[in-house]
């Protein structure tokens, strides 16, 4: 099989261990060259300019947003709209169509396992408009059962926010009958797919969301892009969200129209290499192949869980079962603290998260302050998952435990 | 100092059995001090008698670091005026940035070995909680 690390500069020439693809991925050489490319052929401000580098920026930004829009299956490339990840895609919905939408008496629902990226603007949109929001709450391995979702969502729904792959216990959310009650009760359906693009095929058609949203530098594109997709009938009807630049039709002193979908989204000079990037990152998954790389996480996760359920003072967060973890493992060793965990864990090169993981209701729902997270990705090695678990076997020791 | 050995030479002993965890009845000066990343929390008690640190204590629960520290800083303090464990405490901060002299961290007695945290700027926050804490409480109480 093919040396996927030679792929990654940042591999070269060292042993770190890097655990932490589910905070931010490693980069292909790829990447870089292809955001290279534009910035040494074409660097122009896109959708401006009448001259043939900014017509060619022009293209660059496009073909990436049609990339895009293929990658998840959206009917047409208009319905993508570029931001800076999945924190403003989703900040984006709730101070457009959540502001339109959701008035007082109101319900907006969200899981118990959201980021907090995907439960603030929400907690903050129902704050601003008198509407209540309810958590659809999971059983300690995290599932969220059928009878949960039905009991939660009410006529009073109005938009059910769902993340699609948890960041802490890895866990699939039952988005398609997530999105199938809430569309019985005529709620809109958000998607946090921060998680889940970069894993697995995404078809926000056949998953029943409304809006999806996805972050750039989490599929190895780089940092300060990500994608909104929504149904274009729904972003029609969205005021716009920033305003500025590059997103009108005419203006005049004391009014203006707007642009058409998705322009009308995209104030201000846009992230053009950002994108002509995530195309190219797009590109190198299509490569690889998703099939290649869920095998190659299944394999890795099943060793890593497997290694680490034979030190008795190891306890993992989540499912029993190793395929359902999506790669992320959440652990603690007894009697240490995870930041202790992790830093002991660096002075061996190995390179893993500590700490509440932007989920605090849900670690609090668990009952744990903290936890360590191991998470992979396919250019990680049976050979780090095993070097990981013997560090990790001294980890009580360097702590100052006997055993 | 490399990471383990600090947590081997001084972090553990201060963190699994410290001297000044528990509960002090009778102290005037409580005050909870939180870093919210690390979920590190403690609450630091002192009986503070004419200007002068009388005892101290503290509660609570975090990382190693931070555990360990004010354990090492109540030792510190204790039977020293406030106006002292506040310069001490400067001290320490000082050192944590890098700006401390040497003959000054060697006031700090054993938690001058914390002095290589400055290059761990993730756990400076846990490092400092204590002492911070204890800044704040001798101001407040107005000794």
């Amino acid at each position: 099989m093919r040396d996927f690390r030679e792929d990654f500069p940042i591999f070269r020439g060292n042993s770190t261990i890097y655990f932490d693809s589910a905070a931010t991925a490693q980069r292909p050489a790829a990447v870089h060259e292809a955001m290279r490319a534009f910035n040494d052929t074409v660097n122009a401000n896109p959708l401006r300019g009448l001259y043939d580098w900014s017509v060619r920026a022009t293209e660059a930004y496009e073909e990436a947003r049609s990339t895009a829009a293929r990658f998840i299956g959206a009917a047409r490339p208009e319905e993508v709209i570029f931001t800076r990840n999945t924190t403003e895609s989703l900040n984006l919905v709730a101070y457009t169509w959540g502001e339109e939408n959701v008035g007082e008496g109101a319900e907006i629902a969200v899981t118990i396992l959201e980021h907090h990226s995907n439960l603030l603007p929400w907690q903050m949109l129902a704050k601003r408009k008198g509407a209540k929001l309810v958590f659809l709450e999971c059983l300690p391995d995290g599932t969220v059962t059928e009878e949960e979702i039905r009991s939660k969502l009410t006529d009073r729904t109005k938009l059910v926010a769902v993340g699609q792959v948890s960041n802490v216990l890895g866990v699939e959310n039952p988005v398609r009958s997530i999105a199938a009650a809430a569309h019985e009760k005529g709620a809109v359906v958000v998607v946090d797919g921060a998680q889940s693009a970069p894993h697995r095929p995404v078809d926000v058609s056949e998953l029943g969301a409304d809006f999806f949203a996805f972050s750039g530098h989490k599929l190895m594109g780089p940092m300060g892009i990500g994608v909104l997709w929504g149904r274009m009938e729904l972003l029609e009807k969205m005021p716009p969200f920033l305003t500025g630049g590059e997103m009108i039709e005419q203006v005049t002193r004391d009014s203006a129209v707007w642009a058409e979908v998705p322009h009308k989204f995209e104030a201000g000079t846009v992230n053009a290499s950002g994108a002509v990037g995530l195309k190219a990152a797009i590109e190198y998954i299509g490569e690889i192949g998703f099939g290649v790389i869920m095998e190659k996480e299944r394999t890795l996760t099943r060793l890593l869980i497997g290694e680490m359920q034979r030190i008795p003072e190891v306890r993992i967060y989540g499912p029993e079962d190793p395929q359902a973890h999506n790669g992320i493992v959440s652990f603690n060793i007894e009697g240490c603290h995870p930041h202790d965990v992790a830093s002991v864990l660096d002075s061996e090169g190995i390179c893993v998260r500590a700490g509440h993981h932007c989920a605090q209701p849900l670690l609090a729902h668990l009952g744990v302050s903290s936890t360590a997270r191991a998470s992979l990705y396919f250019y990680n090695t049976e050979e780090e998952v095993l070097r990981f678990a013997e560090a990790l076997r001294k980890v009580r020791r360097w702590l100052g435990y006997g055993t | 100092m490399e990471l383990k050995q600090l947590y081997r030479e001084i972090v553990n002993e201060h963190n699994l059995h410290p001297e000044y965890k528990r509960e002090l009845p009778g102290a005037n000066a409580v005050l909870n001090g939180v870093n919210p990343s690390c979920g590190d929390d403690i609450t630091l008690q002192m009986k503070v008698k004419d200007g002068v640190v009388e005892e101290a204590a503290f509660t609570g629960s975090g990382c190693a670091i931070s555990q360990a520290s004010a354990d090492m800083m109540c030792a510190l303090v204790e039977g020293r005026t406030a106006a002292e464990a506040q310069r001490l405490g400067d001290i320490f901060m000082r050192m944590i940035r890098g700006e401390a002299s040497p003959e000054e961290i060697e006031e700090l007695d054993e938690a001058a070995a914390l002095q290589d945290i400055s290059h761990m700027p993730a756990r400076v926050k846990c490092a400092v909680l204590g002492w911070r804490t204890m800044q704040a409480i001798l101001s407040e109480t107005n000794t």
